[in-house]
């Protein structure tokens, strides 16, 4: 009786989110018709160029790889009521570490210098992470703005690390030595003849991250003190719960998680930091986590669903009139009917009044 | 007499709930209609079908004889029904003027026309004998003026029908006075109310008849003359309740809260809690009363980790545990059942299992090392769930949907259930029905009678003098004296409570006993 409830309210869940990439389509869809093409065309072509081969399939994971993770680290702090902005910088620093670390220390085993790369990218972003969390935790400086400074910053030291410390000599653009063998996440494409996808280990860890989280929210006393705190703070301080440390915890694992997406980046996809390597994945993660709901399953689902896109968006622009830009286009209005659920309620639930 | 207002045949289902089952009322013009009924008995249900705020699955509304249909709270303000909610839905930064007129604004162009706002505001409030300041901002009033906001706010939208749903629950003595003049009044000019109580003597105070619910069922509706506040109990719970607290005298032991010289102070500087001494020993109820507002709020903080004290000392069992963390008083086994059930004692959207190991969650058999036992909890859950007969589909339900009441028995169980050596109750039986009061009233006196020490803060005179075995008074932060509860008045507390010290009064020959509830 309670599970089958529970599976109703679960089903619901996920039918506003589905309703809202629907709902985008058919906008996109009006859209495509104004430019004078077939949006069944274009669709399709946006279909084959997602999961039209085995090597397509690959290449919209390895999309998602990043926005995994970095939706996960979005999704921590906001369980905590708190709104991390800055998952980009604290991604940006964890990637600077990893290109460091992963490029020194010639002769270590990979045993050793992998997972001391990847920690390294983890702490990296963690850090980055720790200042506006106690800013907001012992003083009070709304994280919204703190971690939005924290992302101009984050930028520019890169900026100014890559081009003028630690730029390969003799390279035409700005970017780190290469990773070393020892510190790489291994690529599944190397083994598998005629695929140039660049899925890599990352995308096992980025799995392996959405398991955590799930079990860190809903099966530990962390998490459930970070549920408490986040949906009722006053509460949770007359419960003994210590709030301002519970903050700062989910901050930082928020930050070790986005270093984790920098990680994944540098040593697994590129091995080699050029700067302009991330398109906005730590603002693609928030989309994505709002997207997901902030639930680790939704939040791989709501991955691959833009992953898909990204990917292929490419082919559409190639085979169709189309312009890729269509994608950001479907992007948006599908975040617009996630943000502005009611609309979606009402269309998918016609009949069942809104409970009050 | 044609009824203004009809439900036939009323039915709602929640998951695992029937909220009501099958209802019939009516309300005739110009009367109050009292509905009284367990916690969970489906009343705010019923109410918020009238108000449009649910659909019902089966049955009717008539207004004036005719069938209507009410989709939405638009649409019963337009049939001329006004609802104030047991949670009050005011804008707390907004003035008193902007919240009454809010949804219904008078405009210049595309602006609020707030001059206008302020007239047609101070016009209903003369009509209707409401007095409220309409530029006073709603977070600067006590809550028996935001109370006075909601009802005029009703009363601008121009309702016919007012329901009130539970308007008692969160004022004083005083206030509930004034309410009732403002009641009878409204009626007076025509209004008809619909008043929903626990209190069985505001019943007979105030109404003409009462419907009397359990269960998501009508159990009947009699008319208020022909009826006893016993009657209504029986009715209400279906076996005898026990209007009079059982209680015993019993030896004090060893000091277990000693408080002294406590003071505290707000960010200007002014004292909220003034040189507070007292103790109570093992096996005693140290009932603390006063009009709210008078640092009772503070004292609990400050005893309970969650407020810093200035100066002075609280020792418990002898051990010093001033400005203690709140983690750290729950430690040492103190159990606290905050005034505010919704801001303070529960995680609404957690699962009713969730919230029943809140503060405790950490510990076996709820946690070990750091992971949770899920069966640990669930079956803490239904033993808590049994003993303390709270109404809920399962213990996997999201506590916000429980009923008032049953809030009130989660955080109940939760703090009593390991068995403090301190229990820290305010206002415990605030918004729960007589059967769950007499229960509350049971187990504290038992929890005393085991040896436990118990502080106990109403602002229920009642409740304080029937329960305790010593009482304080409390005002302005100090505490004005410490007495027997079996050698003093209502009247000498009353004094009290208004700032005159017992030495600076002669008190009357004749004493008038003292009568619980
Ligand atoms: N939105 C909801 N979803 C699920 N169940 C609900 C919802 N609202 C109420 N219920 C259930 O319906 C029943 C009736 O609740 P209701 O709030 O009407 O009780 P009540 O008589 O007002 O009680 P109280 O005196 O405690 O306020 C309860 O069992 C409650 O758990
Ligand atoms: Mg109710």
């Amino acid at each position: 009786m309670a599970d089958k409830e529970r599976k109703a309210s679960g089903l619901r869940e996920i039918l506003v989110p589905l309703g809202a990439t629907g709902l985008g389509l058919v906008v996109g869809a009006v859209i495509i018709m104004t430019i004078g093409e077939n949006p069944l065309r274009a669709y399709a072509a946006l279909f084959y160029g997602a999961f039209g081969s085995l090597d397509r399939i690959l290449g919209t994971l390895t999309r998602a790889t990043p926005i995994i993770i970095t939706g996960l680290a979005v999704a921590l702090p906001f369980k905590a009521g708190l709104f991390n902005i800055g998952v980009e910088g604290q991604m940006l620093m964890g990637a600077l570490a990893a290109a460091v670390v992963g490029s020194s220390f010639r002769g270590l085993p990979m045993l050793v210098h992998l997972p001391l790369a990847i920690v390294a990218a983890m702490v990296g972003g963690g850090l980055w992470a720790f200042i506006p969390a106690w800013l907001k935790a012992r003083r009070g400086i709304h994280e919204v703005i703190n971690t939005i400074m924290m992302n101009f910053i984050a930028n520019a030291v890169l900026a100014y690390l890559v081009v003028e410390v630690l730029r390969t000599p003799g390279e035409m653009i700005p970017k780190t030595p290469p990773i070393l063998s020892s510190a790489v996440l291994a690529r599944f494409g190397d083994s598998i003849p005629g695929i140039t996808a660049r899925l890599n280990m990352g995308f096992v860890l980025a799995l392996l991250a959405a398991v955590a989280l799930y079990y860190l929210l809903w099966r530990t006393t962390t998490g459930y003190e970070i549920r408490a705190v986040g949906l009722n703070p006053k509460a949770a301080e007359y419960a003994g719960i210590d709030v301002p440390r519970r903050i700062m915890l989910a901050m930082v694992l928020s930050g070790l998680l986005a270093g984790l997406a920098g990680a994944e980046r540098i040593l697994g996809f590129g091995r080699t930091l050029f700067l302009g390597f991330s398109p906005g994945f730590g603002f693609e993660g928030i989309a994505v986590a709002l997207l997901g709901r902030n639930h680790p399953v939704g939040i791989l689902l709501a991955a691959l669903l833009f992953g898909a896109l990204s990917s292929g968006g490419m082919r559409l622009s190639f085979a169709t009139d189309v312009p890729s830009d269509i994608i950001v286009v479907l992007q948006a209005t599908i975040i617009f009917f996630v943000a502005a659920d009611q609309i979606v309620r009402a269309i998918i639930f016609p009949k069942k009044k809104g409970v009050a | 007499m044609q009824p203004i207002l009809e439900m036939r045949h009323i039915s709602k289902r929640f998951p695992g709930v029937l909220a009501s089952d099958n209802v019939n009322i009516s309300l005739f013009p110009g009367e109050i209609l009292a509905i009284i009924g367990e916690n969970g008995a489906g009343k705010s249900t019923l109410m918020n079908i009238l108000f449009g705020l649910y659909q019902p699955d089966e049955g009717q509304i008539f207004i004036k004889g005719e069938p209507v249909k009410i989709l939405n709270p638009n649409q019963a303000i337009a049939h001329g029904i006004g609802m104030v909610h047991q949670h009050f839905m005011l804008v707390s930064p907004f003035t008193v003027a902007e919240n009454i007129v809010l949804g219904a604004e008078p405009r210049r162009g595309l602006s609020l026309d707030i001059n206008k706002a302020k007239k047609a505001v101070s016009e209903v409030s003369h009509r209707y004998g409401l007095r409220v300041k309409p530029e006073a901002t709603i977070e600067e009033l006590p809550v028996g003026v935001q109370q006075r906001v909601e009802i005029l706010k009703i009363l601008y939208r121009g309702a016919e029908i007012i329901v009130l749903d539970e308007p008692t629950a969160v004022l004083n003595p005083q206030e509930i006075k004034e309410l009732y003049a403002i009641m009878q009044n409204l009626t007076s000019q025509g209004k008809s109310i619909i008043f929903i109580t626990h209190k069985l003597n505001e019943v007979t105070n105030i109404s003409q008849r009462v419907t009397v619910m359990r269960r998501g069922k009508v159990m009947g509706t009699v008319a208020t003359k022909d009826t006893s506040p016993a009657e209504l109990a029986n009715l209400m719970v279906g076996r005898q309740v026990l209007l009079q607290v059982q209680k015993n005298p019993t030896e004090v032991g060893n000091t277990v809260l000693a408080v002294k010289d406590l003071v505290t102070q707000d960010l200007t500087g002014e004292k909220l809690l003034d040189r507070v001494s007292f103790e109570i020993r093992a096996g005693e109820i140290l009932g603390v009363a006063g009009v709210e507002g008078n640092g009772q709020t503070e004292l609990v903080e400050v005893l309970t980790g969650l407020r810093r004290a200035h100066s002075g000392s609280v020792h418990l069992n002898g051990a010093e545990i001033t400005n203690f963390t709140a983690r750290q008083v729950k430690e040492r086994k103190v159990g606290h059942i905050p005034e505010d059930r919704q801001k303070r004692g529960l995680e609404l959207d957690f699962t009713v299992q969730e919230n029943l190991i809140f503060g405790f969650h950490y510990k076996p058999p709820f946690a070990k090392h750091g992971l949770l036992n899920k069966q640990g909890i669930a079956q803490h859950a239904d033993r808590m769930i049994e003993e303390f007969d709270i109404r809920t589909p399962n213990s996997e339900t999201i506590t916000r949907s429980l009923s008032g009441g049953n809030h009130q028995k989660v955080i109940i169980a939760r703090e009593m259930h390991q068995e403090p050596d301190l229990l820290i109750a305010s206002q415990p039986s605030r918004g729960v029905d007589i059967g769950a009061i007499e229960f509350i009233h049971r187990r504290i006196v038992a929890h005393r009678d085991a040896g436990k020490a118990v502080l106990l803060i109403s602002p229920e005179l009642s409740e304080v003098l029937s329960l305790s075995d010593r009482v304080a008074v409390i005002y302005e932060g100090q505490i004005m004296g410490i007495m027997n509860s079996s050698e003093v008045t209502e009247e000498q507390l009353g004094l009290m409570m208004a700032g005159i010290r017992p030495e600076n009064y002669h008190p009357l020959e004749e004493r008038s006993p003292v009568h619980g509830r």
